[in-house]
Parts: structure tokens; sequence; C-alpha cells
């Protein structure tokens, strides 16, 4: 732990994370306005004591805009991340438990194939078949996650699976699917916790890029992109209204950056002496 | 190498025939009947089937298919439902916008992150070094949207340099049109050239550390001497592979930008389609840009294995 402070870019991103997840949190039980009644007589105020971060069009107050919307992306990514690690951890560690068998070699080429779908692709895909939607946009943000994550389960499994400890207890008479579960996972969770983190800041990149083309949440939800996209026209009359939930995303991808840079270099010591 | 390559040609076709079935698959489920979205309402049930056997909807799905999928080999991608011109045709105009902006962008980031890369690394562990990757974290994390709208904010409207969007076509000359792609090109630009600036730093230091650079220092080469003839090179081999990856990126990653400078390219396509439910535009689109990215990865493993021998081996 003491390490993890002294690293200079953990602490930054760790407070970073903290006050963007805890927005989140604070937002399901209260915020300092209801984002869902509309204000015209107070619209496009500049930011005052009243309106820390000011109103936007409707009147509408942008710092409860953005704990709401924090939650949105929080939500959003935090489920693709887990949807990703759900199915990709046990393909991964299946392949790797039978390399070059047929199972192995079927996981890996559709893997390949869905990598060559970039995320906002399979999200227009699925848009057009079923709508916009929140939902849509984890499931899209999902299966993208899917083969990062098998591959690297894939990849760190198969030089865990020539070790001495792996032999004995193969020689001990456990089968595959115990050895995965009792000597391989637990080894490749630090790798995972670290790529988890990276997925996490680009899942929340993924729902605001959605969002703002309005693939995303849909109103009356407030989210991060789709109020980057009300703003558009209006920027010239209202910077403040583009300003402050670009720099929210910004400053939140950036600590899930920082923080995942963190957790590699403590967690794996190797990789430390590459980078710096 | 010609082994090698064919075996690649052949996970290439599978690929591409896998791609396809699966954007069909996916489109397919969709409920509603084209025809009956064409001709609206008060439609004859004689003429619905007879644009439906013009539209090719009437046979079962792996005749539909076939047909969707022999199309596409002699770049007839059907008829689009809304505009009632060739969707091939529609592309093809789109296409002149968005490919010129996802190279412009590749060269932008190219430009940029060569030299912060090879700089950052030459002097590690000093101020440069730390700016530059302070810079490239930033860039990592700033939506490229947001960035373009504060472009926009600064450049088109504040100092009035660049119009805040539209497209004035490349028949009024290279200079106009170039310069409304110059805007979207840098907000495309800017992520992919600060990931590219740190996998060329990264892979620089890698390759400093090896014993032939100290071999080559030994023997009296200046540490810019040994870089520049020696490590260099070798350092280039990840920083492509990380640039045909990038391709992709930079074409889905138009389809946002396209939207926020109002470009009339292939993302701009893909929304009205969504929005008019004209789904073959979608299915062609999409199937175009998986082309493209499975195409320019197969690219770039030929490069790959034509520069390092030792990996037409390992398969």
């Amino acid at each position: 732990m003491k390490s993890l402070l002294h690293n200079r870019s953990t602490l930054p991103g760790a407070v970073l994370t903290l006050v963007f997840t805890g927005a989140a949190l604070i937002s399901l039980f209260w915020v300092p306005y209801d984002t869902t009644v509309l204000n015209i007589a107070d619209r496009m105020k500049l930011p005052s004591l009243v309106h820390p971060f000011g109103t936007d069009q409707f009147g509408r107050d942008i710092l409860s805009m953005l704990m709401v919307g924090a939650r949105t992306s929080i939500a959003v990514a935090l489920v693709a991340v887990g949807i990703g690690m759900l199915a990709g951890v046990p393909l991964g560690l299946a392949a790797a438990a039978r390399k070059g068998s047929l199972p192995d070699e079927i996981i890996m080429r559709t893997n390949d194939l869905v990598f060559a779908f970039p995320s906002l692709l399979i999200a227009v895909m699925i848009t057009a078949v079923f709508g916009a939607s929140a939902l849509n946009a984890i499931i899209a943000i999902g299966i993208f996650n899917i083969p990062v994550f098998a591959r690297l389960t894939r990849g760190a499994a198969l030089t865990l699976w020539s070790r001495e400890y792996v032999m004995a207890a193969r020689v001990a008479g456990k089968g595959a699917a115990r050895i995965s579960l009792e000597h391989i996972l637990p080894n490749v969770t630090n790798l995972l916790i670290v790529q988890g983190t990276i997925q996490f800041s680009l899942g929340i990149l993924a729902e605001a890029g959605l969002s703002y083309v309005g693939l995303g949440a849909q109103p009356p939800t407030a989210s991060w992109g789709r109020m980057l996209a009300d703003s558009q026209t209006m920027i010239s009359l209202a910077p403040h209204l583009a300003i402050f939930p670009g720099m929210a995303i910004l400053l939140t991808v950036l600590g899930l950056n920082l923080l995942g840079d963190g957790l590699r270099d403590l967690l794996d010591p190797k990789l430390r002496r590459a980078r710096t | 190498m010609v082994q090698y390559v064919l075996k690649r040609l052949v996970s290439l076709c599978l690929s591409l025939v896998a791609a396809s079935v699966l954007i069909f698959l996916t489109l397919e489920v969709v409920p509603g009947d084209p025809a009956a979205y064409m001709l609206g309402i008060n439609a004859q049930e004689d003429t619905l089937n007879a644009l439906r056997e013009q539209l090719g909807l009437n046979g079962t799905i792996l005749e539909r298919y076939l047909s969707w999928a022999g199309g596409l080999l002699v770049g007839d991608f059907g008829t689009s439902y809304t505009y009632r011109t060739p969707v091939a045709e529609l592309i093809g105009e789109r296409l002149w916008v968005s490919l010129p902006l996802a190279l412009y962008a590749l060269i932008l980031s190219t430009l940029i992150a060569f030299p912060a890369g090879i700089w950052a690394a030459s002097k590690r562990g000093s101020l440069v070094d730390t700016g530059v990757m302070g810079v490239t974290q930033l860039g990592v994390a700033i939506p490229n949207f947001w960035f373009a709208m504060l472009m926009v904010l600064v450049f088109a409207i504040n100092l009035r340099w660049f119009s805040a969007g539209g497209f004035p076509g490349w028949e009024v000359g290279l200079l106009p049109g170039m310069k409304a792609l110059t805007l979207p090109a840098i907000a495309l630009a800017l992520p992919q050239a600060s990931i590219l600036t740190r996998v060329m730093r990264s892979s620089l230091l890698d390759t400093l550390g090896e014993d032939y650079i100290r071999s080559a220092r030994a023997k009296g080469l200046t540490r810019g001497q040994a870089m520049w003839r020696h490590a260099l090179r070798n350092a280039l081999i990840p920083v492509l592979t990380i640039m045909g990856l990038q391709f992709s990126f930079l074409l889905a990653g138009a389809i946002i930008i396209e939207n926020v400078f109002y470009l009339p390219g292939l993302g701009r396509l893909v929304f009205q389609a969504i929005s008019s439910r004209d789904l073959i535009v979608v299915e062609s689109v999409v199937m175009l840009l998986v082309f493209a990215v499975i195409v320019v990865n197969f690219a770039v493993d030929l490069a790959y294995a034509w520069v390092d021998p030792r990996l037409r081996r390992r398969r």
C-alpha cells in the first residue's frame, strides 16, 4: 500500500477516480437539483454560487447533470468490463488448457474476427437493429471487450501451464478445469485488474462517443456525451455548456489511466523497468 | 514466404466470409419489410410482391445471403431503400471524403509521433521526456469529438481561420478541400498520435538496451549514430503494427468526427441510414469498413513477415 502511494501517477489517478465514482454514488441518493425539471427562467446561467457550473439551455443545473452523467458513464463502462471478463476469461482459460486443439483454434479465430469490428461499428449495427439505448451501448462495448480479455488470459495462462507447480498438480491428478481455477486464475488476476482499469477508461470514452452521436443513453437520462451534443450549437454563446462535461470525461479517463499505470508498475515489476 | 502468404490469404478469405455472414445475420433479425417501408401504407399486395422480387427479398435466407455476397464481389451493393440509388454510388461519393480524412489523420499522427517519440527516448528521464509523456497522457484521455468542438470554438468561431464545418467538394480545388479536412484530421489524429508516440518511445528504449547497440557503441559510434543507424530501424517493427491497427480506429473514429463537422462522409451516411431504417446501406458500409480493417491487418502481417523472417515460420 505504501509503494502504491509513493508511485507518482497512482495517487492523482486514485484521487480522480474516487472523486468521480464518489459523485456517481452520491447521485444515487442526492443531487443539488432535479435534472428532469426544466426551469426556463434560469437558462444558460454562468457559474455562480447557486449553480457552481452554471445551467444549460433548459435551466437545468450542470453540476447535477454531471453527477447523474457520471453514474451513466461508470455504470455502462463497468458492466461492459464485467461482460468482457465474465465471457473472455473463461474462454481464454479454456483455450490455454487445450492449446492447439480445435476449441482453442475456434475461440482464437472468433476472437480475431470480433477484433476486426471496431466497437463503434458493433454499436452501429446493434442500434440499427434494436434501436439506441444505454443497454445496447453496454452490449456493444462489452462484446468488444471479450476478445481483449480472452487473448490476455490465454497468453498469460499459456506460460503458466509450463510451470512446475502446474505439472505437480497434473501429476496429483487434478483435471484441466480444476487447475485452471485453482492455479492459473489466481496468477493472472493481477494482469486482469490492470487490463480491467484500461478497458474501463476506454469504455467511458466509448460511451461518451456513442451517446454524443445519439446511440447511447436516451433523454431524459443525463449522460456526458449527450450533454456535449446538446451544447454543440450553443458553443459560441455559452462555452461552459461544453467545457464542463468534456473536462469530466477527460479527468475520469485520465484518472483511470494513471491508476492503471500505477497498478501495472506495482503488480508487474518487469514492466516498470522497461517503461521508465 | 510464398507458403506463408498463401496460408494468410486463405485465412483472410475465411475472415471475410465469416464477417459477411455475421453482418448479414445481425441485420436479418430486424423486423419490418423494406418493400412496405418504401411504398407506404397504401401499397397494393401485387406491387409489394413485385418490389420484393426486384429487391431480392423473396428467397430463403441462404439465397438472399448468396445474392448479397455475390453482389458485393462484383461491386453491386444493392439499392438504397430511401435514396433509390445504387448503394455503391452513395458509398463511392462519401468515400472521397472519409478516405482522405483517415489518410490525412494517419499522416499527421505519424508526423507528430515519430519526432516526439524519438526525442523523448533520446532524452530519457529529462524534462523533455516527462513533458512529452505528460502531453500524450492527456492526448489519450481526451475525447476527440470534444477536442474537435473546442478547436471549432477557437479556430473557426473566434479566429475565423477555418470554417466550422461542411465540405466544399474536391472540384473547388485541392487546397479548399484539404483546409476543410484539417481540423477534423487534427482531432482524429490527436489520440492516435499520443498512442504512437508512447509506442515509438518505449520500442526505441527497448532496442537501445540491446547488446548490438552496446557493440555499436563499443566500436566507436556515438549515441546518436547508434540510434539512427541501428536502433531506429529495429524499433520500427512494433510501431508499424500499431499503425496498422490504428487505421481501423481512424476509420471508425471518422464516423463520429464527421458528425462534429457535418462532413458528407461514410459516418453521416450511416447515421442517416440508421434513422431512416435504410438497412442495406448500414449493412454495406459496415461490411466495407470491416473489409478495410481485415485487409489492412493482412497487409501489416505480410510486411511484418517480410521484415522479420523469423515470423514466417511461427505458424
